[in-house]
């Protein structure tokens, strides 16, 4: 049977994020149960976890999660690394036993800082370096794959129900700012680690629940400026998106919401003659930039997440607020799990962008 | 002696019993096939001056005619056919060049055919047109490589000019002169009507149709018919024609014949005088020229307008297309050697070119790989036969289509593939007054918009099929064809999977 990356699967699923916008850390404990409660959204075939700002003692350097299939592809890619990383820091991630998880890869994490003079000779920032050099290692080493590679986050990731996989990571070691999870119910899959999700490139995680109709636009618009879409999966192509989009394009992150799920024409008539100009350029220039299809998802990355439905609101998606707390999740009732009087709970509207950012001067 | 092999290609049979001698087949054939013997009181028909354009036969209050092909057997040969054998009794009488009219008539295969779309099954939801939006609202033109926004998150990026189509199928390119001023408005108001936009061709544009600029493309080929300040200004976009799929290689020749007085003050030449158009554009030798070109289209209408490149299909045309849209081009048009015209050399309509749909996924696929296709828009043609070769085409990535024999055959043509003759029955390829007002442009436009909306609603059933609420997630989107009937080698040039993949 053809992996993930060799066949495109599709899968429904749960999603939940929670993020404390003063910045208080917390540890997993309340997303696992979270997840755990929309058991019946997965199939057991994956489950995974970004969670932002566990790494504050190593907050300058990108942490590279890889699994390996074996310890030739780990030595192999391991002479990749420190060719073009100097490495602080690597070890395995801990885990423990959970019945119901098997096959699990070898584990590994890096703390790294890029090379400088290689950055330098490439006319490009570290940033790009590291998302280059993730990309090369994902395409070009067979049995290695990099499924976090963010500063000051992580991803935990695996074949499993998620809140089977949270236990197997000792998710309430960590105390993070912001977690978001998924559980996957895949039509069909071989079980492989890599293609569970969150999908991640550099700080930028997606959690997503759907199957984009515009997948193959939107993966061969962002092949066109250098990402290479080896999982062939949504949120791999979505993460990208919102990379070229913000990183690269410098677009502010409300522009480039309205890129993905672009407003419908008609309303776009309905503007100013100033905001109609805005909104056309938009949609011409980025046309193939906006995903189509059923979806909701959570984009997590530094400043903290941003919640969103397709345009016409195909899949489910609830937010509450509760405090300096707030919470999205495919269902309401996986939020009242943890959040028992939530001070407002509602159901954003399709196309409809739910902002959680940190708050001013407590970014991590 | 002088033995001419010529037979028949039809036989008109009328059927005596149902005929009552109204004789309006006598007056509506403008090939004379029908005669009137008052002596007789009877009808004769010449077979001979035939060509099958059925307007007898449609016009027959009572249906008596009946046109059938000419009984005539040779002895069977795959390969001395009957058409073989006519040609050369033709070409050995007048030593002439063979001349054809519409479209590539040899059997070579139709690929949109050999394509499947995908649709939505439990995973994802199919959309209904009926009850949620679906657009298929396209923008034309160059974009620029990526948006700027200032501090306050406010565009600042100025983009080029743009076309907007609400449908993305404009009418193809067919000059004044070629075709009727009568057809030229009924596709004018029709783009009007539906927010799309016509192609004047290469013959200029008639003063009285001025007033559909809005939704005209104005066009200049190499013979430079009608092109003046006022006309490039006229339309939203200008389209420069290198080339066209019926006759790659080949310029034009419109016969003195079809130059009236109307023609002759819109395309700017004498009364009578033959219009050539010559192969290349004597100011275009090459790629730079092109550019300079390009960008005197543009001095002219001071940036406001895009300015488009149509070529034919050829079989380098990929690098052709990057080498246009690096030359300036907002957009590519290409014509595939299925495609119409007026007059053809017969040898070259039928074999020279490629079909259209592997210059296009080469094309788009080409431009990808230079990171050039965001940047222009790429149009195709030839043939557009209905709305399921449109959503296969941009499936492919095309931005979108262009019809011209589709569009006729919507007025009335009957793809007699006479045109040449300048005697359309159906008022279309025609400049005789008699037969251009048959076609009635304040009727006739409505047939345009009729068929275009039907496509139209045709598009959006198959959009929201496939769970697609905006034209442009399906364009380039592969994943939603399947190649049947198809080698390895056809699959990898259009770049999709076989069926059950």
């Amino acid at each position: 049977m053809l992996k993930e990356g060799e066949i495109r699967i599709p899968s429904g699923c749960a999603i939940s994020g929670i993020i404390d916008i003063k910045g208080d850390r917390f540890s997993g404990q309340e997303i696992v149960k979270s997840i755990a409660l929309m058991h019946e959204r997965s199939n057991g075939l994956g489950g995974g976890f970004a969670a932002y700002g566990i790494y504050p003692q190593y907050k300058d350097l990108y942490a590279l999660h890889i699994f390996y299939d074996n310890l030739e592809i780990k030595m192999k890619t391991e002479g990749f690394l420190s060719e073009h990383f100097d490495i602080e820091s690597a070890g395995n991630i801990p885990t423990t036993p959970v019945p119901g998880v098997i096959n699990k890869p070898l584990i590994w994490r890096y703390f790294v800082h890029p090379r400088t003079y290689m950055v330098k000779e490439d006319f490009i920032d570290e940033a790009e370096f590291t998302s280059r050099c993730v990309i090369r290692i994902n395409k070009d080493y067979n049995g290695a794959y990099v499924f976090s590679s963010g500063k000051n986050m992580g991803t935990f990731k695996g074949v499993g129900y998620p809140e089977d996989i949270g236990k197997f990571f000792m998710l309430e070691t960590y105390d993070a700012y912001m977690w978001t999870a998924h559980g996957r119910f895949p039509t069909n899959t071989p079980g492989w680690w890599g293609g569970a999700h969150p999908f991640t490139m550099l700080n930028w995680s997606v959690v997503h629940n759907g199957e984009i109709s515009s997948y193959d636009a939107n993966r061969r618009f962002v092949e066109m400026f250098g990402y290479n879409c080896t999982l062939q999966t949504d949120t791999e192509v979505i993460t990208y998106l919102f990379d070229l989009l913000v990183r690269k394009h410098e677009m502010p992150i409300e522009k480039a919401i309205k890129v993905v799920v672009a407003p419908f024409w008609d309303d776009i008539d309905r503007e100013s003659k100033e905001m109609q100009r805005e909104l056309k350029a938009m949609r011409a220039v980025y046309s193939s930039a906006l995903i189509n299809g059923p979806f909701s998802i959570i984009l997590g990355y530094e400043k903290g997440m941003i919640a969103l439905n397709d345009r016409i609101k195909l899949r489910p998606l609830v937010v509450a607020r509760k405090d300096s707390r707030m919470y999205v999740a495919s269902e309401e009732s996986a939020i009242r799990i943890i959040c028992s009087s939530p001070d407002k709970v509602w159901s954003p509207k399709g196309g409809e962008p739910i902002i959680a950012l940190l708050e001013e001067g407590t970014q991590k | 002696m002088n033995l001419n092999f010529n037979f028949p290609d039809f036989e008109v049979i009328r059927d005596e019993k149902k005929c009552n001698k109204c004789k309006l087949c006598v007056l509506e054939c403008s090939n004379k096939v029908h005669s009137y013997d008052d002596k007789k009181n009877v009808l004769n028909v010449d077979n001979l001056k035939c060509v099958n354009c059925h307007r007898c036969v449609v016009i027959c209050p009572l249906k008596a005619l009946i046109i059938k092909k000419y009984p005539l057997e040779f002895k069977k040969s795959a390969n001395w056919t009957p058409l073989a054998i006519k040609e050369i009794y033709k070409q050995s009488q007048t030593g002439g060049v063979l001349l054809s009219s519409m479209t590539n008539s040899n059997n070579f295969p139709i690929y949109w055919d050999k394509m499947l779309l995908n649709a939505s099954q439990v995973t994802n939801p199919s959309i209904d047109p009926l009850r949620e939006p679906m657009e298929t609202k396209v923008m034309i033109g160059r974009k620029p490589k990526k948006l700027e926004f200032n501090s306050k998150g406010k565009l600042v990026t100025e983009i080029p000019p743009q076309v907007e189509l609400n449908i993305p199928i404009m009418f193809s390119a067919m000059s004044y002169g070629a075709i009727s001023k009568n057809t030229h408005e009924a596709l004018a108001r029709a783009s009007s009507e539906l927010g799309i936009c016509y192609n004047t061709g290469e013959g200029g544009l008639n003063r009285d149709l001025y007033k559909y600029g809005k939704n005209t493309i104005v066009q200049v080929a190499s013979g430079r018919f009608g092109v003046h300040k006022g006309y490039l200004n006229a339309g939203v976009a200008i389209e420069i024609k290198i080339g066209q799929g019926a006759k790659p290689g080949i310029g034009g020749h419109l016969p003195g014949k079809k130059v009236g007085e109307d023609v002759s003050s819109t395309r700017m030449i004498p009364v009578g005088s033959d219009a050539i158009s010559p192969a290349p554009h004597h100011d275009i030798y090459s790629i730079e020229d092109l550019r300079q070109l390009i960008f005197s289209l543009k001095e002219v209408t001071d940036y406001k307008k895009p300015v488009f490149v149509k070529i034919a299909a050829v079989h380098n045309v990929p690098a052709i297309a990057s080498g246009i849209v690096r030359a300036g081009a907002d957009a590519i048009v290409v014509d595939g050697f299925r495609g119409g015209t007026g007059a053809a050399p017969t040898r070259v309509r039928d074999n020279v070119g490629i079909p259209i749909e592997f210059a296009l996924a080469t094309i788009d696929q080409r431009l990808r790989e230079e990171g050039l296709r965001n940047q222009a828009s790429l149009l195709v043609s030839g043939t557009i036969r209905n709305s399921a070769d449109i959503v296969k085409a941009i499936a492919l990535g095309a931005d979108a289509v262009c019809i011209g024999s589709a569009a006729l055959v919507a007025l009335g043509c009957h793809m007699c593939q006479s045109c040449t003759t300048g005697k359309c029955n159906w008022g279309i390829a025609t400049q005789e007054p008699e037969l251009v007002k048959r076609l009635n442009p304040d009727i006739m436009y409505k047939r345009l918009v009729n068929l275009i909306l039907a496509w139209n609603y045709e598009i959006q059933e198959m959009l929201g099929g496939m769970g697609i609420n905006a034209i442009d997630s399906l364009r380039g989107n592969r994943l939603m064809l399947r190649g049947i009937d198809l080698n390895e080698k056809e699959l990898e040039i259009l770049g999709i999977n076989y069926v059950g993949q």
